[in-house]
C-alpha cells in the first residue's frame, strides 16, 4: 500500500517521542550549565605544571629540560632555561623554568607533552570553561597560572596521580637508600684515604690507589655535604 | 559562460533570449556541502549541465607539517584528517610507521584497536545517515536519533582516551592507554543494544516512498567508472564491486573475525544509504566477536621508542578500510627523526573527484543528496 512506509517511519517517530518520557536511554539532553556530565577520569582539555608542597616556585617540578617544548606537535610551549640550580624531590640540583609560556589557544590537546615528560611534571587539566574576554594575553598562561599543586591532579585524574605519586616515592627512597649507602662508602673510603698515606709510603702500590678515593666522592657532591 | 552579473547587466540592457545557461555558485557556506566546499553548477532551466567541485577552503599543510614533525607528532595532525574518524586514522598512519620500521603490534592492542575502529565505523555511518536524510529534508529527526547513539559511542571514547573526537589514541606498536575491564562491560553493553537502533533507524525511513522517490535511480555510478575513478569504501560497493580492504589485505586480527561484505546493485543514492545501514550491523559482528576474543596482555612493543624514532631508510605505505573509503599513508624514510615525504590518500576526496559524472541531467535539488551520500568530511579533502 502506498503509505505504508511513512506510516511506519511515523510510529518509530512516535515510539522515539513517547520513550523519552520513560526511557533514559531515548532521553539524553543535559541542561547544561545548570546540570552537566561527570567528566570521565581520563578527560584532557589542557596542560599545567605540577608542584609538590606548598610552594608553587621551590615545589614546580619541571626541570626545563625543554623535551616537551621540542616535541609540541603545533609547538605551543615556551621554556627559557634558569640560570641557577635547584634541589629537587630526591634532593638532586636541577634547573628549572625561568620562563614557562603555554598559548592555549594554540595547544590541540594532544597529551604529547605529558607523554615525553621523564619528571611527571606536565599533566592534563580537566578545566573547560576557560573563555575570556581577553583577545591578546588572556589565553597565554604562564608559570604562576599553570602551576598547581599535586592535591588538584590527585582530585581530577585519582588513578593516574596514585600511580605516578607511588613511583616517584619509590624513586625518592631509591635515591635515598643510594644516598645513604654512597655517604657510607664514602665515609670508608675516607677512613682509607686517611690509612693510604701509612701505606703509600711504602713506595710501589700506592700510586695506583691514591687517586679513586679522592675522584669517587667528588661525583656525588650533594650527597657528601 | 554566463554569470549572473553579466545576466543582469543583459537584462539591464534590454537583450532578448536571457536564461538559457545559468551558473550558480554553491557553497562554500552552504549547509548542504557538509563544509566549506563549492560547487560551480551550470544549470539549464534545473537541470545540471556542468559542475566542477572547488575545494581547498581548509587546507591546513598537513602534510607539509608531518614532514617537519618527529614521526610521533604526526598521530594528533590525522586525528585532523577526517574528524568524525579520529581512530581509523590513527590506524592509517600507524600502520604505515609500523610497516615503515617493522614493528610488531601486541595481540591485545591490534584487539582493542579493531573494537574502536568499529565503533568509529558505525557512529561514522550513522552520522552519515543522518546528514543525508536531512539534506533531503527529513529535518533533523534521524540525525538527532543518530548523534544520540554516537554520542553514547564517544562517551566511551572520552573515557578511554580523555577526548571524545580527537582521540590520538593508537601508538606505532600499540596503544598509548590500555583499557580497564569495566571499559570492555560498557562497550558489551553498548554494543548489546545497539541492533535495536538500528533496526529502528532502518524502519524509519527505509521504505519511505518519498525517500525511495528521491533516492533511487539517482545519482548513479556505474561500476566501471567507479573503479577507473579509484573510488573506494560503501561508494564503490554499492555500485556492486567486492572490495573491501578488511578483507583484501587483512591487516590487523581481521582474519580471525567472520564478517560479510554488503554490496549494492545499482549504484544509486539509495543504495548508498542502505549500504551504511548494513555496514553498520556488520560492524556489530564484528565487534561482539572481538569483544569475545580479545586476550590479556601487554598493549604497546617494549622495544618501541615513541619519542626520536628513526626507521631505516625506506618508504612504506600503509592502507586501511577507514569509514568512508581506502586510506592510505604513503611515507619515506631518510634514517632521521622527520618522515623525508608524508602523503596522506584520502578516501573522501577521491571519492568526490567523481561528483560530476553522478550529477549530470539531474536537477540541482539531486546535487545536494547525491553530495551527502559521497560521505566527504572537508577536512579529510583539503588537508
Amino acid at each position: 500500500m502506498f503509505g505504508e512506509g511513512i506510516l511506519q517511519g511515523l510510529y518509530e517517530t512516535a515510539r522515539n517521542f513517547f520513550g523519552s518520557y520513560v526511557d533514559k536511554d531515548r532521553l539524553v539532553t543535559v541542561q547544561y550549565p545548570e546540570e552537566r556530565h561527570q567528566l570521565p577520569e581520563a578527560t584532557r582539555e589542557f596542560p599545567f605544571l605540577l608542584y609538590d608542597g606548598p610552594d608553587p616556585e621551590a615545589g614546580l617540578r619541571c626541570v626545563a629540560c625543554q623535551i616537551c617544548e621540542k616535541e609540541c606537535p603545533p609547538r605551543c610551549i615556551h621554556i627559557e632555561k634558569s640560570k641557577d640550580k635547584k634541589p629537587d624531590f630526591v634532593g638532586k640540583q636541577q634547573f628549572y623554568p625561568a620562563v614557562f609560556d603555554i598559548d592555549v589557544s594554540v595547544c590541540m590537546s594532544c597529551q604529547i607533552c605529558v607523554e615525553v615528560c621523564p619528571f611527571d611534571a606536565i599533566r592534563m587539566d580537566n578545566e573547560y570553561e576557560l573563555s575570556t574576554s581577553n583577545r591578546f594575553g588572556g589565553l597565554l598562561y604562564t608559570k604562576r597560572e599553570l602551576a598547581k599543586p599535586n592535591e588538584y591532579y590527585r582530585k581530577i585524574h585519582p588513578t593516574e596521580a596514585a600511580e605516578t605519586d607511588d613511583r616517584r616515592a619509590k624513586e625518592a627512597e631509591e635515591a635515598k637508600a643510594k644516598a645513604a649507602a654512597a655517604a657510607a662508602a664514602a665515609a670508608a673510603k675516607a677512613a682509607q684515604v686517611a690509612a693510604i698515606p701509612a701505606v703509600a709510603a711504602n713506595g710501589a702500590t700506592g700510586n695506583g690507589a691514591a687517586p679513586k678515593p679522592a675522584e669517587q666522592p667528588a661525583d656525588k657532591k650533594p650527597v657528601n655535604q | 559562460m554566463t554569470t549572473v552579473a553579466e545576466l543582469e547587466r543583459r537584462v539591464e540592457a534590454g537583450e532578448d533570449g536571457l536564461g538559457d545557461i545559468l551558473e550558480v555558485s554553491m557553497g562554500p557556506h552552504h549547509p548542504s556541502t557538509h563544509g566549506v566546499f563549492r560547487m560551480d553548477v551550470r544549470l539549464e532551466g534545473e537541470k545540471v549541465v556542468r559542475l566542477k567541485p572547488v575545494f581547498g577552503y581548509l587546507h591546513r599543510n598537513h602534510e607539509k607539517i608531518a614532514e617537519h614533525g618527529a614521526y610521533l607528532s604526526a598521530i594528533p595532525y590525522t586525528d585532523r584528517l577526517d574528524y568524525l574518524c579520529s581512530m581509523t586514522n590513527n590506524w592509517g598512519y600507524v600502520l604505515a610507521v609500523e610497516k615503515l620500521a617493522g614493528i610488531p603490534v601486541p595481540e591485545r592492542a591490534e584487539y582493542i584497536r579493531v573494537i574502536v575502529a568499529e565503533l568509529t565505523r558505525f557512529q561514522n555511518h550513522a552520522g552519515l545517515v543522518g546528514f543525508l536524510l536531512q539534506d533531503m529534508g527529513a529535518s533533523g529527526t534521524p540525525l538527532m536519533y543518530a548523534f544520540r547513539e554516537r554520542e553514547k559511542i564517544l562517551d566511551l571514547f572520552e573515557s578511554l582516551s580523555g577526548a571524545r573526537m580527537m582521540c590520538n589514541y593508537l601508538r606505532f606498536g600499540g596503544l598509548r592507554v590500555d583499557c580497564t575491564a569495566a571499559w570492555l562491560e560498557e562497550v558489551r553493553r553498548l554494543v548489546a543494544g545497539l541492533p535495536k537502533f538500528v533496526d529502528e533507524f532502518e524502519a524509519l525511513l527505509r521504505t519511505n516512498e518519498i525517500l525511495m522517490a528521491r533516492t533511487q535511480g539517482t545519482g548513479i555510478l556505474p561500476r566501471e567508472l567507479a573503479i577507473n575513478a579509484g573510488v573506494t569504501g560503501p561508494m564503490l560497493r554499492a555500485s556492486g564491486v567486492n572490495y573491501d580492504i578488511r578483507k583484501v589485505d587483512r591487516y590487523g586480527v581481521y582474519d580471525r573475525f567472520e564478517f560479510r561484505v554488503p554490496l549494492g546493485d545499482h549504484g544509486d543514492v539509495y543504495d548508498r544509504y542502505m549500504m551504511r545501514i548494513l555496514e553498520m550491523r556488520e560492524s556489530l559482528k564484528i565487534l561482539e566477536q572481538a569483544l569475545r576474543g580479545i586476550p590479556e596482555g601487554p598493549i604497546m612493543d617494549p622495544k618501541t621508542r615513541l619519542r626520536g624514532l628513526r626507521p631505516k631508510a625506506g618508504e612504506a605505505y600503509g592502507r586501511i578500510e577507514a569509514p568512508k573509503g581506502e586510506l592510505g599513508f604513503f611515507l619515506i624514510s631518510d634514517g632521521t627523526g622527520n618522515p623525508y615525504r608524508y602523503r596522506v590518500r584520502p578516501p573522501s576526496m577521491i571519492n568526490l573527484t567523481i561528483l560530476e559524472d553522478m550529477c549530470l541531467g539531474h536537477n540541482i535539488a539531486d546535487v545536494v543528496v547525491i553530495l551527502g551520500s559521497v560521505d566527504i568530511v572537508l577536512g579529510e579533502v583539503d588537508r
